[in-house]
């Protein structure tokens, strides 16, 4: 472009502020999504809950090569079985290889019944890149390596449940189903969102008044109701997978409508402002003026409603498994997990069935914090200067 | 209203009325006429100053004449250089696209009116790109031309709008209007949101354009020192009616019209020792849902008699070139403003 590299000679151009820094020029020169992110960058606790979310993420969607089992694999050895710590050393001396106590059975001494109980005698050492189960990556290709495992014995780190299935791996692949789970209901409910939202903002007038009374009609339909009604007309007889369609299907449809009014309030106001109209006058045809001049006035907010919204979905998501209406064993997914925790026996001898729990509310804390901080910064033509 | 060669706008018997909506099912109940009946010209290379309260309908007018909301009824005639007519009010959509070219605005607030997400050089280029100049290297050239023209630093227009102050903003607004090369240029209060050191700026910008291309203003304004600085010819408005109309020192100097001495009166002085005597207005402006009976202006005007409370006077030509709407038009002893800069042109 001849116009950024050419210096004007012509004096009669007062050059203003000549004297201007480097990080000042950057600054003038910034579009809106660098703003966004230099201001994203100072907010210390959204920057946390991403890098939190991101390694979510990726531990589900690797979950097969970083779980030691895959979610089903049952250890009829150790049924019901605490965490097993990871050491570096006990009472007979320092390993540089980590390693795991190693598991003796005993009786209880009330109930008789057998009970797994570490033995601090052997030492499970832990080694990198293991043969295990063997499983099948994205489909694509087969392979039996894990991150880590144990030659020999087994390795818990969270436990096991009742019927012998490992925790820390059935937690990693819940993950993967429960955020996909939300990320495609809330896909849904925004492109339902963007159609509806969209027409009723860019068209107003009676449309916008029909429109506006439907989604009423939707939202003062109580949710819970709703859920179940929806979730309980499942055939029983369907795959996990249709069920987890259903399950996005059912999220997507009952979460629309906030995010339509959101977009409708968004394109009212950018329809009437100046830049618009100017857009107009020198005319533009309607689908210049909603691509270049509506589209990416309103994108920075709605990515903050989106990332708002997913905590809601995977909340909605298990608050239905977890009374039974969502997925279904042998669906692995945070709600299923907390469901199967539900019993006193769980509270009372298995703490540790509730490390899903504390995941979940991991993940839905640094949703929010980062939906928090993108909003804040989302708008960086509020302040303006810094 | 007689038209001549160098007549370049028509505006005959423009109105807008806005529907009232109330009620559950937002029936129509009634409307407000924020424009009725207005009829101007404007010529080639001149500046019509339009001045009036808020609320008086002036952007409405200005919007109306680019189609920019649609005008209930009326005409506006476009006198194109080739000798050619065109009405305006019953273009087609995309006719209207295209001929839009011819007339340009300029907007009042320089931080809504430009997208924050767009380059200078992206902001001036838009209305080139949407009217099919497609090559890179001409657009860079033209957008060179008319950043140099408004005075902005070429090496700016790389540059966010979130980087100008505001009448930098506005210059670049000013770039945008002028970037297809229009005969008319609507300026809507283009400098009220200004600082008054920048407006002098901005307005002699304004000025050095329009006469190096020939431009024509319709000037939107409530205050009435700038428009006397910057126009040849001065409307007044009232409650969407046009009041009077004349010649700018025609106007100052001798008004025809009981609403323009009020505003003159309230000019202030730029001799703090000399004292003001602002002729005072009774009352608010009415609500242009519920207008008065008869002359618009007869509540507050203090010459009104019983037939200004029944019959709207008509608009006429009491001298030439000064029109007025006042049943006692040059009848009435007003007093203008002395030490009218003469040939302000």
């Amino acid at each position: 472009m001849t116009i950024l590299n050419e210096t004007s000679q012509d004096t009669s151009i007062p050059t203003v502020r000549s004297g201007e820094s480097e990080a000042t020029l950057r600054y003038y020169s910034a579009s809106q999504w660098q703003l966004i992110w230099w201001r994203f960058r100072h907010h210390r606790t959204a920057l946390a809950g991403g890098i939190v979310l991101i390694v979510i993420a990726l531990a589900g969607a690797f979950a097969e090569f970083l779980t030691p089992y895959t979610g089903t694999t049952r250890n009829t050895e150790y049924l019901l079985g605490p965490p097993q710590p990871i050491r570096f050393w006990d009472t007979n001396g320092f390993s540089l290889r980590p390693f795991v106590h190693g598991v003796k059975t005993e009786r209880d001494p009330v109930t008789l019944r057998p009970l797994p109980v570490a033995d601090p005698e052997t030492r499970w050492y832990i080694r990198f890149f293991t043969h295990g189960d063997s499983y099948t990556f994205f489909g694509l290709f087969r392979s039996d390596i894990h991150l880590f495992g144990t030659d020999e014995g087994f390795l818990h780190l969270f436990g096991t449940d009742d019927i012998g299935r490992d925790v820390f791996s059935r937690v990693l692949y819940a993950g993967r189903t429960s955020l996909s789970i939300g990320v495609l209901g809330v896909l849904i409910a925004f492109v339902l969102a963007l159609i509806i939202g969209g027409i009723a903002g860019y068209f107003g007038g009676w449309i916008d008044y029909i429109i506006q009374r439907l989604t009423e009609i939707v939202r003062v339909a109580p949710v819970i109701p709703l859920y179940m009604g929806l979730a309980a007309s499942f055939p029983r007889e369907w795959s996990t997978e249709q069920v987890f369609f259903a399950m996005t299907l059912i999220l997507g449809l009952v979460g629309w409508p906030t995010l339509s009014r959101r977009i409708r309030s968004q394109l009212l106001t950018l329809r009437n402002e100046d830049y618009v109209t100017a857009a107009r006058l020198a005319g533009a045809k309607a689908s210049r003026i909603i691509s270049v001049h509506l589209l990416p006035a309103f994108s920075s907010y709605i990515i903050v409603d989106l990332v708002i919204s997913f905590p809601y979905m995977i909340l909605s998501e298990t608050a239905l498994s977890f009374v039974g209406l969502g997925l279904r064993p042998p669906a692995i997914s945070w709600g299923v997990l907390l469901q199967e925790a539900q019993n006193i026996r769980a509270i009372q001898q298995a703490p540790w069935l509730f490390i899903p729990a504390a995941v979940l509310v991991i993940a839905v804390l640094a949703f929010t914090v980062l939906g928090d901080g993108l909003r804040d910064a989302a708008d960086p033509y509020t302040v303006t200067g810094s | 209203m007689t038209t001549t060669n160098h007549t370049l706008l028509e505006v005959r018997n423009l109105t807008k009325e806005f529907p009232l909506r109330k009620g559950f099912f937002n029936r129509t109940q009634g409307s407000i006429k924020a424009v009725s009946d207005v009829s101007f010209t404007i010529n080639r290379g001149e500046t019509l100053g339009l001045v009036g309260e808020s609320g008086s309908g002036k952007t409405t007018i200005g919007r109306s004449l680019l189609r920019a909301i649609e005008p209930s009824s009326g005409k506006v005639l476009f006198h194109m250089d080739e000798g050619q007519t065109v009405d305006v009010t019953s273009l087609g959509m995309n006719e209207l696209r295209t001929f839009r070219r011819n007339m340009q605005m300029i907007f009042q607030d320089p931080y809504s009116s430009l997208n924050p997400r767009m380059t200078v050089r992206d902001i001036i280029a838009e209305p080139l790109v949407v009217n099919g100049t497609s090559n890179r290297t001409e657009i860079d050239a033209q957008v060179r031309d008319i950043a140099l023209r408004c005075k902005l630093n070429i090496e700016h227009l790389r540059r966010f709008p979130h980087a100008f102050s505001g009448g930098q903003r506005q210059r670049i607004g000013i770039a945008r209007a002028l970037a297809l090369n229009p005969a008319f240029i609507v300026c809507d209060e283009a400098v009220f949101a200004l600082d008054v050191s920048v407006q002098a700026g901005v307005i002699n910008l304004l000025q050095d354009l329009q006469v190096e291309l020939n431009l024509a203003y319709l000037f939107i304004a409530h205050d009435l020192s700038i428009v006397e600085h910057i126009s040849d010819r001065v409307a007044v408005l009232y409650l969407g009616r046009l009041v009077e109309l004349a010649a700018t020192p025609k106007l100052f100097a001798n008004p025809f019209h009981p609403y323009t001495e009020a505003l003159l009166s309230a000019i202030p002085e730029a001799d703090p020792d000399q004292p003001m005597r602002p002729v005072a207005l009774a009352g608010e402006i009415p609500n242009p849902a519920n207008p008065p009976s008869g002359c618009y202006f007869h509540p507050r005007c203090r010459y009104a008699e019983e037939i200004c409370k029944t019959t709207t006077p008509e608009w006429k030509e009491y001298q030439p070139g000064h029109f007025a709407a006042c049943h006692f038009a040059g009848e009435l002893a007003l007093k203008g403003v002395e030490n009218v800069k003469e040939g302000e042109a």
